[in-house]
């Protein structure tokens, strides 16, 4: 039994994980936060029936600085520790609106970064008092290089692994674990309207394994499914002046 | 992650959409699925029931959420994609068992309903469709409640109904208790056809479940020689491990593994390796109901053609000749499978408008893919289609029109209650 915070709970992916979790620790304690209350209640009770202790969902918008200041507090309410906290918000941004609509892109940026970053800080202090508990985040493989095709989005998740790169060096010292996860291309809601090299692409499922597995071993970087790492680790050594005449 | 069906035949390439969420539908039908589709749950249909016409899927594993279950009464509510197993993972703990389970774990509820499975146990409890209570289709953007006394008329047309009435968003199924997750087997080995009919008429009386393994490899005085298999829900529980050993068939062989020779072997081998006397013995659920669920992917092993299952049954009065008489074909074209089950089934009547059981006796056989199956499966349908026989449409790849039409008669109500949007290969090709 663990006390599971998750925030971006209606994700295919963040979905996933909380399954896996509740099979490793029946019984576990949920407090899911997401923007839609309707599915986000429907998630509830879906990890009740499937064994979890307790569920308490909680539908804000993390770009509110009010509720997401107070968040630790009132997660707390119902927690006497966080065990595990699994930070998945965000959204896929239209890489042609965000640069003809600045203020898209704006908001697009504060979601994906801005807000998230401050959510990671106020949460990262509750585990630092704690000197327990696990903080994982769902970063990007598009944020190791930025491509034509969706720099906007690649900006935000980079701003994320370096921010929680940074963090993962201060929790050390509290013994708080830091996992950075980058999931590639998953069969999402949020990737439903792209065209996907079908070879490349995995479920939520598999995903969600492989992130609950990796978390629980504690480890600093996964890439969801590995091979990605590969794939990222050429496309990083590609020489710029070379880098920038292709059409990725 | 490209569709197909289990037996991989015919070979239909399709375009797959995927829903997680059901506010997803509405936007998705008016783009990607605009041309027509055929909602699609695990794949678990052999032959091109579960392949669109238009060549656009639509995969609705990821609605796969409990709704709610009253621990009380028994009454679970589920989305359409949630398998069978995961249903059982949640349940038996609870004391709650599906009143119906088919061959395999991994298929949906939506295709349990669409193609109303049926399980060892049909001679008492009927089809899994004689268990909804309750479903949800989404049709014309709209989200349609469908029970015995409302819209009962689309209610029926989907039990059975092979996704084409809509999409089955959700389900309500009448569970049924038991005490613990064991199963009270007994392994009879039998010599000749005519032993199972007597077996299944003596064990259909004292157990729940029954079902028969057939040598398909015997000819003449040992033809139909076999294994019977009944089962009771065990009312004590042992202490035994109830985890199912996990295989994985690794990869796809250019040509079937299955072939005269290993198929001689395997036969004698497990013929062999059963008790001489009836033996009893207690085992977890898993394994009694879904042997083959235990090495995943197993439809590799035919190779890349693939292969296709026959599965036909016979009405009750014609049963026992017209076995013999498949049987006898079967041996004599020297092919067939490891798989070979036969059962009896019972007289409960389904609400489903093309439910493939009724009262007699069921064969199922699968057969690798290759030209000889083709001239056997015409011999199989003459010798089906005299006894007054029928084909199962979940496992069907090469049925004739005519053949589905006289044993379907229901067919035309189904065509008029489809959903225009949605069609399947099948469809097309039965009706047409």
């Amino acid at each position: 039994m663990k006390n599971i915070l998750i925030i971006g709970a209606t994700s295919a992916i963040a979905e996933a994980c909380a399954r896996q979790w509740l099979q490793r620790f029946p019984g576990s304690h949920f407090f899911l936060t997401g923007r839609n209350k309707e599915k986000l209640n429907t998630i509830a009770t879906d990890l009740t029936i499937r064994g979890a202790g307790k569920v308490t969902p909680l539908s804000f918008d993390i770009t509110d600085a009010e509720i997401r200041q107070g968040l630790v507090t009132n997660v707390l309410q119902e927690f006497d520790q966080i065990d595990r906290v699994l930070v998945a918000p965000g959204s896929l941004p239209d890489q042609q609106r965000c640069q003809d609509e600045p203020e898209y892109a704006a908001e697009e940026l504060n979601l994906n970064a801005n807000a998230t970053l401050l959510l990671l800080e106020a949460l990262a202090g509750q585990l630092e008092q704690q000197r327990s508990g696990q903080l994982a985040v769902i970063s990007s493989v598009a944020g190791d290089r930025g491509r034509m095709s969706n720099y906007f989005y690649g900006a935000a998740k980079a701003a994320v692994t370096t921010f929680c790169s940074g963090l993962m060096m201060r929790l050390q010292k509290s013994n708080v674990p830091v996992t950075i996860v980058k999931p590639g291309f998953v069969r999402t809601p949020m990737t439903a309207d792209l065209d996907l090299p079908e070879k490349l692409v995995a479920t939520p499922e598999r995903v969600g394994k492989i992130i609950v597995e990796g978390i629980e071993k504690q480890r600093s970087v996964i890439y969801a499914p590995g091979f990605w790492l590969l794939i990222m680790t050429i496309i990083r050594l590609i020489p710029a002046p070379v880098f920038r005449r292709l059409g990725l | 992650m490209s569709i197909e069906s289990w037996g991989r035949y015919p070979k239909l390439p399709q375009q797959a959409i995927y829903a997680d969420w059901t506010d997803q539908l509405s936007s998705l039908q008016a783009t990607q699925l605009k041309d027509g589709f055929l909602p699609f749950g695990n794949g678990r249909s052999y032959g091109d029931s579960c392949l669109a016409d238009s060549g656009t899927v639509l995969v609705m594993k990821g609605l796969n959420r409990f709704i709610r279950l009253d621990t009380e009464s028994g009454v679970l509510r589920v989305e359409a994609g949630l398998t069978l197993g995961e249903i059982l993972s949640v349940i038996v703990p609870r004391g709650w068992f599906l009143p119906v389970v088919p061959g395999t774990r991994l298929a949906t509820v939506g295709g349990a309903i669409a193609n109303d499975v049926h399980g060892k146990n049909h001679h008492v409890r009927g089809t899994f469709g004689n268990h909804i209570s309750r479903l949800y289709l989404w049709r014309d953007g709209q989200k349609i409640e469908c029970s015995p006394t409302q819209n009962s008329e689309l209610f029926c047309a989907t039990i059975g109904g092979l996704g084409l009435t809509g999409v089955i968003l959700e389900a309500e199924i009448a569970l049924m208790p038991v005490a613990n997750s064991q199963i009270d087997t007994i392994t009879h080995r039998f010599d000749r056809l005519e032993d199972f009919f007597t077996l299944a008429d003596r064990y259909d009386k004292s157990h729940e479940y029954g079902v028969a393994w057939i040598d398909c490899l015997r000819r003449g005085k040992g033809s139909g020689r076999g294994v019977y298999f009944a089962g009771n829900h065990a009312k004590y529980e042992s202490e035994i491990i109830t985890r199912q050993q996990q295989f994985t068939f690794p990869l796809t062989p250019p040509v079937s593994l299955v072939n005269r020779l290993s198929l001689k072997a395997f036969n004698e081998l497990y013929w062999h390796a059963k008790p001489v006397r009836p033996a009893t013995t207690r085992v977890p659920y898993l394994g009694y109901f879904f042997p083959l669920d235990g090495i995943l992917h197993w439809n590799r092993m035919y190779g890349r053609a693939g292969f296709q299952q026959y599965q036909c049954v016979i009405p009750k009065v014609n049963a026992e000749g017209a076995m013999a008489d498949i049987l006898q074909a079967i041996a004599s074209a020297h092919t067939g499978s490891f798989l070979a089950v036969m059962k009896q089934c019972g007289a409960i009547a389904s609400p489903g408008l093309l439910s493939f059981p009724q009262e007699g006796t069921s064969l199922a056989l699968d057969f690798p893919n290759v030209g000889k199956s083709t001239v056997l499966f015409k011999r199989l349908d003459d010798i089906t289609r005299a006894a007054g026989g029928r084909l199962y449409p979940a496992k069907d790849a090469h049925m004739s029109a005519s053949d589905f039409q006289r044993a379907y008669p229901h067919w035309k109500q189904v065509e008029m209650l489809r959903d225009p949007a949605i069609c399947s290969h099948f469809w097309r090709r039965v009706t047409t």
